[in-house]
């Protein structure tokens, strides 16, 4: 069992026919993912390695059934893409594009919610289902199959733990990245929510950032509505106030928003935080071994 | 990207909300001149992207044009915060009455936009949210709607604004939002919004704050950027695109990923060392890349050891070695460093590292262990 990407995933590409969208759908559909169409407009009847190209969304699902949508359009493109996903009916809809004005987030996130579709990112990895479905940009070769689910705002960090673990012999059920923009689709605790209703994962892993409030409102809901354990790290120690660190949403405003503060709300509310990766990742498997 | 105090009253007044006549300038001289042609007393008000200016002494008047000549003479050059005053504007000074707040935050955790007004504007928000929270009136606006007159009464009635300037703060609430929805900001803050003895409302002060991946709707405001207020490590970064951002200790960081270089920050840190900087090279392996970066990087004297910290991923550790050797061939690197290589490849990107072995060069595995090495070498050196 997984989240979000798996083997019920009919994927069609938005933008397949550019650089790096060619690249990655070729890549996502070698790993196994079911890759049914790419979409770029006035390129209908091409297709990229073998993946048909149509002009619209509406097309591919019309023609391919497809149910999930990555978008890889230029940022000044990518709300019309998400919006045209979500209009064609596409269920779960992912982001890789980084860059997207964060009005456009304002005006796309009510409108994606009210329509009952997900989505994850912008600005994200996109998601793993190790041995199932790989959806997005994250280097599968560096995560083992198992049963710890992975939500992270960032990539490499990720990564990261992910080996971290694989090393200890432990795998993930599900990588999911949602991003490092100020407005993402899905955030911690909608994630977080999935990961406890799967009953492929045993122990989870959440990796946050400086910037917004979402660790802090995480800390809760893994209090209140969690029985899957939990353990954590936070990045952003360092980051002076006022700062954009790289993510456009990873920037402490005024005192809000610092690593100090999410690490005390979720050891506050009982979750372990680890001091750099290494140490987070060891926490994850002391708690897994406590699983027995 | 932050606007001064003078942009942001562009911006204010292109969208008709009222402030003071006034001018911006950068020499004692054109000081006076402003504060001859305006023909009334003036305020002399330092432009620093930072808080705090009237208790650094940033702010002075009213002003003849005599004072306001001696007035831009100190406080051009003043430090303020850190922050280097270049420019001052010279405004008519107004008569206040009483002092209102208002502001239109980009409230990301509501993912809506957040609408505050206050009468008791003048002092940080913070302060009075603390203070006096019932004296704020707030409410979100869904996109979906847009700002409607009636948000603008309901605040105003929530605010205890007294009814004959209702129509006159309705007014500059609904034109502020527009500004902020279409110059795409991330906050517009008017603080203070003055009354002045005869009841008009002006705003006396601006915090303005655009997104930056919406510049290219905005180029007008792009020009805005004032890159000679940035440190020179700073704008030269962004001369050449590369993501980083200063800090004041002595080991330079590089890395691939936002989050794996703040988490290296706060490794590194955590070894005791003081971190120099924070730099995203992105993908990272071409030796283009790297050496653009590690320029920046060394352009900052106070550095004296080097982390380059990468996970590799779809990139592969061998091309990220092999981009290390070109750039250390190009560069003249007089400070030690340490290469943290884990992941895809990781074993033959060290192996070819080891084996060409730079002079300088030390080759680490782990991200602590890195860290430990690099701040002994920046002690050491």
């Amino acid at each position: 069992m997984a989240i979000l990407v798996g083997a019920e995933t009919r994927l069609v590409v938005q933008g397949i026919t550019g650089r790096e969208g060619s690249f990655h759908a070729t890549r996502n559909r070698d790993y196994g993912t079911n890759v049914v169409a790419g979409v770029t407009p006035s390129k209908a009847g091409q297709d990229v390695n073998g993946i048909p190209v149509f002009n619209t969304v509406a097309d591919a699902v019309a023609e391919r059934q497809a149910n999930t949508a990555m978008v890889f359009v230029p940022p000044r493109f990518a709300a019309d893409a998400i919006y045209e996903a979500v209009d064609a009916g596409i269920e779960t809809v992912i982001c890789i594009t980084e860059g997207i004005p964060a009005h456009d987030m304002l005006q796309l996130y009510p409108y994606v919610r009210a329509r009952g579709a997900t989505l994850l990112g912008p600005n994200c990895p996109g998601a793993l289902s190790p041995g199932v479905a790989n959806v997005g940009i994250i280097p599968a070769q560096v995560f083992g199959q198992g049963r710890i689910g992975l939500v992270s705002r960032s990539g490499t960090l990720t990564y990261q733990i992910g080996k971290e673990l694989a090393d200890a012999k432990l795998g993930n059920s599900t990588i999911v990245g949602i991003g490092g923009d100020p407005i993402v689709g899905l955030g911690f605790i909608d994630v977080l929510e999935r990961f406890e209703a799967d009953s492929g994962t045993d122990l989870v892993v959440m990796v946050g950032e400086i910037g917004g409030n979402e660790e802090e409102k995480a800390a809760e809901f893994i209090a209140s509505h969690m029985s899957t354990p939990v353990v954590a790290y936070i990045a952003g120690f360092q980051a002076p106030p006022g700062k954009t660190m790289g993510h456009a949403g990873a920037i402490i405003s005024g005192s809000a928003g610092t690593a100090q503060a999410k690490k005390e709300a979720l050891e506050g509310h009982g979750v372990r935080v680890g001091r750099s990766p290494t140490e987070a990742a060891q926490l994850a498997v002391e708690a897994y071994a406590r699983l027995g | 990207m932050d606007l001064y105090e003078y942009q942001g009253k562009q911006l204010f007044s292109r969208f008709g909300i009222p402030v003071s006549d006034g001018q911006v300038v950068d020499t004692p001289e054109e000081a006076r001149e402003a504060a001859e042609r305006l023909g009334a007393p003036v305020m002399v008000k330092a432009q620093v992207l930072t808080g705090g200016r009237g208790k650094a002494g940033g702010i002075k008047g009213p002003a003849s044009p005599d004072e306001a000549e001696a007035h831009a003479r100190a406080i051009l050059g003043m430090d303020i915060n850190g922050h280097v005053a270049r420019r001052v504007w010279i405004e008519r000074a107004s008569d206040i009455e009483r002092e209102y707040y208002c502001s239109i935050t980009f409230d990301r955790g509501a993912k809506q936009t957040l609408i505050m007004l206050t009468t008791a504007g003048g002092i940080e928000i913070e302060q009075v949210a603390h203070d006096t929270p019932e004296r704020i009136a707030s409410l979100h606006v869904d996109p979906l709607t847009g700002f409607q007159p009636f948000h603008a009464r309901r605040l105003c009635f929530a605010a205890g604004i007294p009814a004959d300037e209702m129509r006159q703060a309705a007014d500059i609430l609904s034109r502020a939002y527009r500004a902020y929805v279409e110059t795409d900001a991330m906050l517009v803050e008017i603080n203070p919004l003055i009354v002045t003895p005869d009841g008009e409302l002006r705003a006396l002060d601006s915090k303005y704050t655009v997104d930056d991946n919406a510049l290219y709707k905005h180029p007008d405001i792009a020009a805005m950027r004032d890159l000679e207020a940035l440190d020179a490590q700073e704008r030269m970064a962004r001369e050449r695109g590369v993501t980083y951002v200063k800090l004041d200790g002595t080991v330079g960081i590089i890395g691939n990923g936002a989050g794996l270089v703040m988490s290296t920050l706060d490794v590194v840190a955590g070894a005791g060392g003081t971190p120099a900087n924070f730099l995203d090279v992105g993908g990272g392996a071409q030796a283009d890349e790297i050496v653009t970066a590690m320029e920046v990087l060394l352009s900052d004297e106070k550095v004296r050891a080097v982390l380059f910290n990468v996970f590799g991923g779809i990139t592969r550790c061998d091309e990220v070695a092999r981009g290390v050797l070109t750039a250390l061939e190009r560069l003249d690197v007089k400070v030690p460093m340490v290469v943290r290589l884990d992941g895809t490849n990781d074993v033959e990107g060290r192996a070819i590292l080891a084996e060409a072995a730079p002079p300088n060069l030390h080759v680490a595995e782990t991200m602590l262990g890195a860290a430990e090495q690099v701040v002994a070498l920046a002690g050491a050196s």
